[in-house]
């Protein structure tokens, strides 16, 4: 851990060696989180409801998602420039060191700049939480920290995935990104909306629903049992399959580099 | 002309060669299609009154914009071309006796153009027979669809001049990362990219409409799907036109000053 910590420094000096350049991305940051926020501001100045649910509550669901994304991206976007690493070879430079070589790939990128969309993320879940006229209880504040927990989990298992696929594919395979930034701009209204198929689709295969819908309906108050709290906590198993195929991956790596 | 030409089929039978990626674009650009018609099929659901078009003018819209995303997407900048500024290589394309805004105009339509060709067909395709309000519906007229086209390629045109503009720009900041995102996500949103400009509230709209970046994508999608009048469509290609030899014009100048103050980086 103390080595990861080492890469974020050594990044951040090296970007803050670009002063004017690092403002600007984080403003832009921001502006990309804004925008859709902006999105969701607009169709509700125009429709009262969506299936059911106010503004407000959309808020609150699009605050949790974003933050369970910028926190997993915070740490786990390393592997976006995943597929350049094995393309050049340089992965094989990390093999050769004695550590662990997920650490090393994480540490490889460490944006500061994501900052500007942490940042973003932390006003919008305030703003969330204030706007949700939900009287706040126990069991729903440790829902919330479950939701945040579980989330930041299945994004950090997909980045993980997109990676391992880089082995066997050698370049990053833009479908995937259906499953990040997709699952960042469509997590934005509560996964009911896109009907059954959808639905079942999150439970099951890709476990958004269990971090976002499920959960969301019992902080609601639509839902009373307590399954409903521990749901995202269940999707923390995802990691699992996540690990054990980049394990698979680094086994059947072949070097591409000269 | 005729290098320029040369530059674009050069360019553009490059692009052609990328088949498996423009199958997993199709594919993305599929689902993301479908999704964002669910969520408009649930606010549409939850109150038809307040949708400023027909459900399936918002459909074919959503469609065609999947399907042409490659045209007007604002984030397919060359990276090459960026990295050729921050590492010095572009001194190579500067002895040339070329315009060098020229140079990047042509190639950037030709790389643009054949991913649209690439993807549009097979997208555009499993639209059509997707069952009625959810797929793509033929124009309102042929009147319509020939306006279509015309304000297609200057909207092409007009994003790629922007494009360029941002390439200029980075002569000047040397690390470009921050200004493209910036300019990626204004035009984004405000050319209709997240969502539609009729759903904006409509003070802004009709602020938004004479902006450069409602030139783009939004023109010639809404044409298609017949939620503009005609005098309506008469103003807004006249702007397009307007803005196009704007931007160019702006774009043309950067590239002179550029040229006269260029650094090289690195050796």
């Amino acid at each position: 851990m103390r080595l990861y910590f080492y890469y974020v420094s050594v990044n951040i000096r090296s970007t803050m060696q670009y002063k004017a350049s690092f403002i600007l991305t984080a403003i832009g940051q921001f502006l990309v989180s804004f925008t859709i926020f902006l999105g969701i501001f607009f169709m509700f100045q125009r429709f009262s409801k969506v299936e059911g649910f106010t503004y407000s509550e959309v808020l609150l669901c699009f605050a949790i998602m974003l933050m369970e994304f910028s926190l997993a991206e915070m740490f786990a976007r390393g592997f976006d420039q995943f597929s350049g690493m094995v393309k050049t070879g340089e992965f094989d430079r990390i093999l050769v060191r004695p550590r662990n070589e997920i650490i090393q790939v994480l540490g490889s990128k460490f944006e500061l700049t994501r900052i500007g969309r942490m940042m973003q993320a932390v006003v919008m879940f305030i703003y969330g939480i204030v706007k949700s006229e939900i009287t706040w209880n126990f069991s729903k504040i440790l829902t919330v920290v479950f939701m945040l927990a579980g989330g930041t989990a299945v994004f950090t298992a997909l980045f993980l995935i997109y990676a391992a696929l880089c082995f066997f594919t050698l370049d990053g395979l833009e479908f995937m990104n259906i499953f990040t930034d997709g699952a960042r701009e469509f997590g934005k209204y509560p996964v009911g909306v896109y009907g059954e198929k959808v639905l079942l689709f999150t439970t099951f295969l890709i476990p958004y629903a269990l971090v976002q819908y499920y959960p969301l309906l019992y902080i609601l108050g639509r839902r009373t049992e307590l399954v409903y709290m521990f749901l995202p906590l269940l999707a923390c198993w995802f990691l699992v399959p996540a690990l054990l195929f980049w394990k698979f991956g680094v086994r059947h790596y072949k070097s591409s580099g000269s | 002309m005729k290098k320029y030409l040369s530059f674009f089929r050069l360019r553009f039978s490059m692009g052609l060669q990328y088949r498996a990626a423009a199958f997993g674009g199709i594919v993305t650009q599929f689902v993301w299609g479908l999704m964002e018609i669910m969520i408009f099929r649930a606010f549409y659901r939850a109150d038809p009154g307040s949708f400023p078009m027909s459900f399936s003018a918002a459909a074919s819209y959503i469609w065609l914009q999947q399907a042409f995303l490659a045209l007007f997407a604002p984030w397919l900048m060359e990276q090459e071309i960026f990295n050729s500024i921050v590492n010095g290589n572009v001194v190579y394309e500067l002895c040339r006796p070329l315009s060098i805004y020229n140079m990047w105009f042509s190639r950037s339509i030709a790389t643009r153009l054949s991913k649209a060709v690439l993807r549009c067909f097979p997208i555009l395709g499993i639209a059509v027979f997707l069952p009625r309000p959810y797929g793509i519906v033929p124009p309102a007229s042929r009147l319509h669809f020939i306006l279509f086209l015309a304000a297609l390629i200057l909207g092409l045109a007009m994003a790629v001049s922007f494009c360029v503009l941002i390439y200029m720009l980075a002569f000047f900041t040397i690390s470009p990362q921050g200004l493209q995102m910036i300019f990626i996500t204004l035009t984004d949103f405000l050319g209709g990219g997240i969502i539609p400009l009729p759903f904006f509230p409509e003070k802004m709209r009709q602020f938004i409409e004479l902006l450069p970046f409602a030139a783009t994508q939004n023109v010639p999608l809404r044409i298609y799907s017949g939620s503009m009048t005609f005098p309506e469509i008469q103003k807004a290609i006249l702007l397009q036109l307007f803005w196009l030899v704007t931007v160019t014009a702006v774009g043309k100048l950067l590239c002179l000053a550029a040229q006269k103050r260029v650094t090289v980086q690195g050796g």
